[in-house]
């Protein structure tokens, strides 16, 4: 229990420099943007551009969580953004077109994340599928299936629960925060108040160490994907929601990209063993910070990525301690 | 004729080509038409209803369509058409992913004797010869009728924000310069904010909310080059307090069905039609091609303004 107390200050150790960025972006905001954090209440539900970051970066976050889960163990998940697709297509043909009460619609599309996240998950842990190629199938192969769904059409609804997941609020927060920050509690519970967090680190570390030792390797990596897949389509039920209607061709996309993205900012080390659930959450709300300030400013865009890469690879360099030993040397007389 | 026919349907039994002759328009019946299409995808319901058009039309004439869907790639559809060429089609309908790059196999169908005819998206080609002709609208002039119609409508003053389609795409560009050209007739009408919403219904709405934020809800109208981002837009303004319609004007362009029950509903105020029904104008100029005429480069097909004063009526005849 000492041990899983320590392991979690160190994860919290290593969201450092994508929670500096995070203060970085608000420092700079709170400079040049005026009215950034103002809020206001409109029928009740709290308004103002820090709860769109915090609302709009509710659907990063969750698939941050599941993706740092998978790097850790060593492995990634590309599909995420197709099991989005899937999930809001799930959801909305049934509640739409097969009349099927909402909740069972929510539960059915958790399902279908979830088991999605198994079949990559048997793929990889399973079979022995190179992760990058295993998730790859469900990627290119999910976005059809949500697509074969929908029948190619946006399947639009309308009906007060699945409304509720992104317009509903409770004491004025919005739903999509409430979800994610549920979503960050439950996961840093389950690994860090559990040996589970351990087991999944010394997987990703050292496969054979941690099968030695005791650990059950496959059934810890298989378990990553099948979070990750649940937290995927909680994401792309969130996605859904937002518009009022399953989007087969554009829910999720590239959204993988920045999932991995926030992790790896968050201190979540690609070859795996390590991860920080903490510092994933900040880095996508880093990310989707980065794109509300932009739109704030109204940056042409054209020029909207170079930006954004230019931001993304300042924060890794800073990450590196390569480069900041290499500093530390240079700035000694 | 009539041997000729004879020694045609012979000839065609015997499995030898004899394809000039079956093609000319006159020798109808004795062989069916046989067109290539090489589509990019089904990414849109714009697109599924131009597929379905095409389709359709193919049917209507006893053409037969040899049909492929190249799922955005530039590849597939190169290769498409190079089985096209080695299948002898008489005609190959081409909607292009992409304008670069065509060159090659565009020459190989011109040496093959298949004309090519363009729909929707243009090619960058230098020697125009290489394609039949093109059938698309005229983006430009769908920026400038959705211009002309907001200046109209907000009496010549106001502040615009737009939605831009996906940077560097055709409709995007063109949309954008059109409305432009059309707004410097109106010095009272500004262009305060401009942002790229993919193209999408989640990023129009995004952007929309971030324009809420910035301009503190001084807006008087909104410019979206496609319907999605115009719905989402409208729910971005609804969840500020706003009645989009009435404290905020939308128009946007392609005229798909939820644009038409939005302008019902009294949200969207107009659409400008990008018409995606080009069988039959597709079939007419491949027609016209075999029979050896020259086509005009570009034929323009007539989009139409439709605002909420007819929505209802017009609702019911929609078909994509």
């Amino acid at each position: 229990m000492r041990d899983a107390a320590r392991a979690s200050l160190r994860a919290f150790g290593r969201a450092a420099p994508a929670a500096a960025a995070v203060g970085l972006l608000l420092a700079f905001n709170a400079a040049f943007t005026p009215g950034f954090f103002d809020l206001t209440t409109v029928e009740g539900r709290l308004a103002g551009s820090t709860v769109d970051v915090l609302n709009r970066g509710a659907v990063v976050v969750l698939l941050a969580l599941g993706m740092a889960i998978v790097i850790a163990t060593g492995g990634v998940d590309l599909s995420v953004g197709a099991v989005m697709a899937i999930a809001g297509a799930t959801a909305a043909t049934l509640a739409a077109r097969h009349g099927v009460n909402a909740w069972s619609a929510i539960a059915a599309a958790v399902a279908v994340g979830a088991a999605a996240g198994s079949f990559n998950g048997a793929l990889v842990a399973g079979a022995g599928v190179q992760p990058i190629v295993a998730t790859l199938v469900l990627m290119v192969a999910g976005r059809g299936a949500a697509q074969l769904l929908t029948g190619g059409q946006i399947v639009t609804f309308n009906d007060p629960v699945l409304n509720f997941l992104d317009a509903g609020f409770i004491a004025g927060a919005p739903m999509p925060v409430l979800i994610a920050a549920a979503a960050l509690a439950l996961s840093l519970l389950l690994t860090r108040g559990t040996a589970l967090g351990l087991f999944i680190e010394a997987a990703g570390d050292n496969e054979r160490a941690a099968r030695l030792a005791g650990v059950r390797v496959r059934a810890v990596k298989a378990a990553a994907y099948v979070l990750c897949g649940a937290a995927a389509a909680v994401a792309g039920l969130l996605a859904a929601s937002d518009i009022r209607a399953a989007d087969a061709n554009n829910a999720g996309l590239y959204l993988e990209l920045d999932a991995i993205l926030a992790a790896v900012l968050g201190g979540t080390a690609l070859r795996g063993g390590r991860f920080s659930l903490f510092g994933a959450a900040l880095g996508a709300l880093f990310i989707q910070g980065l794109t509300t300030t932009l739109y704030l400013h109204d940056v042409s865009p054209n020029a909207t990525l170079v930006v954004k890469a230019a931001a993304v690879l300042a924060v890794c360099l800073a990450a590196s301690e390569r480069v900041r030993a290499w500093i530390k040397h240079r700035s000694r007389p | 004729m009539r041997r000729l026919i004879v020694a045609c349907a012979a000839a065609a039994l015997l499995g030898s080509g004899c394809k000039e002759q079956a093609a000319a328009p006159d020798s109808g019946g004795t062989k069916r038409l046989v067109v290539g299409f090489s589509q990019i995808g089904a990414e849109s319901a714009w697109r599924t209803a131009e597929t379905e058009s095409i389709r359709a039309e193919a049917e209507a004439r006893g053409v037969d369509l040899k049909f492929s869907d190249a799922q955005q790639k530039q590849e597939n559809q190169i290769r498409a058409l190079r089985t096209f060429i080695s299948q002898k089609v008489d005609a190959i309908i081409l909607a292009p992913v992409v304008e670069t790059g065509w060159e090659p196999v565009l020459r190989e169908a011109k040496r093959a004797g298949i004309p090519v005819v363009l729909v929707d998206r243009g090619v960058e080609v230098e020697d125009d010869s290489l394609y039949a002709t093109l059938i698309a609208s005229d983006f430009v002039e769908e920026g400038r009728m959705a211009a002309r119609w907001l200046a109209e409508r907000l009496g010549g003053t106001g502040r615009i924000v737009e939605l831009q389609g996906t940077p560097g795409s055709a409709p995007a560009i063109d949309r954008k310069r059109g409305f432009e050209e059309a707004l410097a007739d109106f010095p009272g009408m500004t262009i305060v904010r401009s942002q790229s919403g993919d193209f999408t219904r989640a990023k129009g709405k995004e952007v929309m909310e971030a324009f809420l934020k910035a301009e503190r809800e001084k807006i008087d109208a909104v410019y979206a080059h496609n319907d999605d981002m115009a719905l989402g837009a409208i729910q971005a303004i609804e969840e500020a307090g706003l009645k989009p319609g009435t404290d905020v004007i939308l128009v946007s362009i392609d005229g798909v069905r939820a644009a038409f029950e939005a302008m019902v509903e009294g949200k969207l105020n107009c659409t400008v039609e990008c018409n995606p029904l080009l069988g039959p104008a597709a079939f007419d100029a491949v027609e016209r091609a075999i029979a050896g005429e020259t086509l005009p480069k570009w034929i323009k097909v007539e989009d139409r303004v439709f605002d909420q004063s007819v929505a209802a009526e017009v609702i019911g005849t929609r078909k994509y």
